[in-house]
């Protein structure tokens, strides 16, 4: 359980609280009607539904699931896997905070369902890098203080990894001069490109300084 | 999200077959649309059917000099192509206008021309939107609209198309190849693709129920100096609020397109043919059918500014 990690001897962890309390609001709001219709893909539901199984590579380990057929692939790695490092945070691709890294690619895991990704190599902040042994990114963040409340970080971090990685296979952007030079990660390039990682809290001067670092380091 | 069946495609025609079944059945490819739309039960499809195993992800040379491009080529290879980058620049920089780096990796060829509107109408299940629910009525007629069309619109609708892409395949005279449920194939020009609202703004393309865009091609390359433009409320990650497409050629004529001001990429052969004589004289024909509200009338000067301010910089 990555939650004991927190040192917490408490018999209730947090998450099983949270969990606790928002199946009882789920009650609370759904009326028998709606209950299968909700948001939440994984709500009870007193009806049959339609189900399929895929199998895919989460951080190296390969995971075959049995899931309700709208399960997106950020439903499955926080529900069915509890990955929780990867956050949900507007649930329609507007704010970057369930950014994961798909085949090499960083993607919003809200706006796909797990079942489109048979075979996948899915790459979330847990298997970047674990205490003790950061991602370079990871630990960047740490020291030029990158975040505030932390809740957009992971995404962040793992956009900044799919982003450097296009920055080095000459993918160009909005703001790149010449299409056909190799693009150069200045700043006003790394703002553009990291345009799909919204921080509430304003760290953004923070987190360009963490990317700007790591990638000079790498080079 | 309601409940939905779910089969993964073998074949074009076969995925064709699939949604032609079911009178409510939808192709997902991205999904970067279509699953914002369903969480939200704006889109309700009984049965999904995904064709990203069709693969259908290549950028291959056509026999008369063009490129053909796969549909489900995803937003950032196709702008980071380098035949692309080099013969079609204003493709690749309307691509790299719109939306974020991590949608452009998941959304598609043929699903960003199929993108539906971002009207706040559209979206709001409590309003009424002829779009959403035929015969409901028109929420943003009288409401907020100022991001919304000045031109093609009609008393029944004035959704914008939100595509940047769209705007350059119409510029570049793009083709839109399809298979349809019979295992026909067919070729539509782009600009008979996207259609205007009319009596009935809930039909958005020329496709049939079930017809599946199987690749999008352009003709051979145009030369000129290639042009994207897009003003919008902030510098990165917003839609247009009015957007140019612009091939300009030595001595200034050349191809004109504008985005963000209707229901689809807005082009006219004919008021290209003013571009000699300056950018009004060419945004004159372009919007003078134009019908903007109070809150967008200002697309007007902001289309005819930026279109010169596009021509100053092929000239440059």
């Amino acid at each position: 359980m990555l939650e004991s990690d927190n040192g917490s001897h408490l018999p209730i962890t947090r998450r099983g609280l949270l969990l606790a309390s928002a199946s009882s609001a789920a009650v609370m709001a759904s009326g028998p009607s709606d209950a299968a219709t909700g948001a939440d893909s994984t709500a009870p539901s007193h009806a049959e539904v339609p189900r399929g199984s895929v199998t895919l590579t989460i951080n190296g380990q390969s995971h075959t699931l049995e899931l309700d057929t709208r399960t997106t692939l950020l439903d499955a790695l926080r529900e069915h896997l509890h990955l929780t490092g990867t956050k949900k945070g507007c649930d329609h691709g507007q704010c970057g905070a369930c950014t994961v890294i798909v085949d090499g690619r960083r993607i919003n895991s809200c706006l796909t369902l797990a079942l489109m990704h048979p075979g996948a190599e899915v790459t979330t902040i847990e298997g970047l890098g674990q205490p003790g042994h950061l991602h370079p990114l990871q630990a960047a963040f740490v020291k030029h203080d990158g975040y505030q409340c932390g809740y957009c970080t992971p995404g962040q971090i793992c956009s900044a990894v799919g982003m450097l990685d296009e920055v080095r296979t000459g993918i160009p952007s909005h703001v790149t001069a010449d299409l056909m030079a190799k693009p150069l990660l200045s700043i006003d390039e790394l703002r553009e490109r990291m345009s799909g990682n919204i921080c509430r809290c304003g760290a953004y001067s923070n987190i360009v300084e963490a990317i700007t670092e790591v990638n000079g380091a790498s080079a | 999200m309601r409940p939905f069946t779910f089969e993964r495609a073998t074949t074009p025609a076969a995925a064709a077959e699939a949604v032609a079944h079911f009178p409510d059945a939808k192709f997902i490819a991205g999904g970067t649309n279509l699953l914002d739309l369903m969480k939200l039960q704006i889109e309700t499809p009984a049965h999904v059917v995904d064709v990203n195993p069709l693969g259908l992800d290549r950028i291959e040379p056509t026999s008369d000099g063009g490129l053909r491009i796969g549909a489900l080529v995803r937003n950032t290879d196709l702008a980071a192509d380098a035949r692309v980058r080099h013969d079609y620049a204003v493709l690749s920089r309307a691509l790299l206008a719109g939306a974020s780096g991590q949608l452009r990796n998941k959304a598609t060829t043929a699903g960003n021309l199929l993108q539906r509107t971002r009207c706040p109408y559209f979206y709001d299940t409590n309003q009424a939107c002829n779009k959403r629910q035929p015969g409901s009525g028109c929420s943003a007629i009288g409401g907020y609209s100022r991001q919304l069309a000045i031109v093609g619109t009609s008393p029944a609708c004035i959704a914008t198309h939100p595509s940047d892409m769209a705007v350059a395949m119409r510029v570049l005279d793009a083709s839109v190849e399809t298979v349809r449920p019979d295992g026909r194939t067919r070729v539509i020009p782009i600009a008979d693709f996207h259609k205007l609202p009319e009596e009935t703004p809930q039909v958005e393309h020329a496709l049939e129920h079930g017809e599946l865009i199987t690749a999008v091609t352009l003709p051979k390359p145009l030369g000129g100096v290639h042009l994207y433009r897009k003003v919008r409320d902030r510098s990165s990650y917003a839609f247009a609020l009015v957007s140019v497409a612009a091939v300009i050629q030595k001595g200034g004529h050349g191809r004109v397109a504008l985005g963000g001001v209707a229901p689809r990429p807005w082009r006219d052969e004919t008021a290209e043919s003013q571009l000699s004589n300056g950018s009004k004289a060419v945004i004159d024909r372009l919007l003078g059918d134009a019908h903007p509200t109070n809150e967008n009338a200002f697309k007007v000067p902001l289309a005819q500014r930026t279109l010169a301010a596009v021509v100053a910089q092929a000239r440059a």
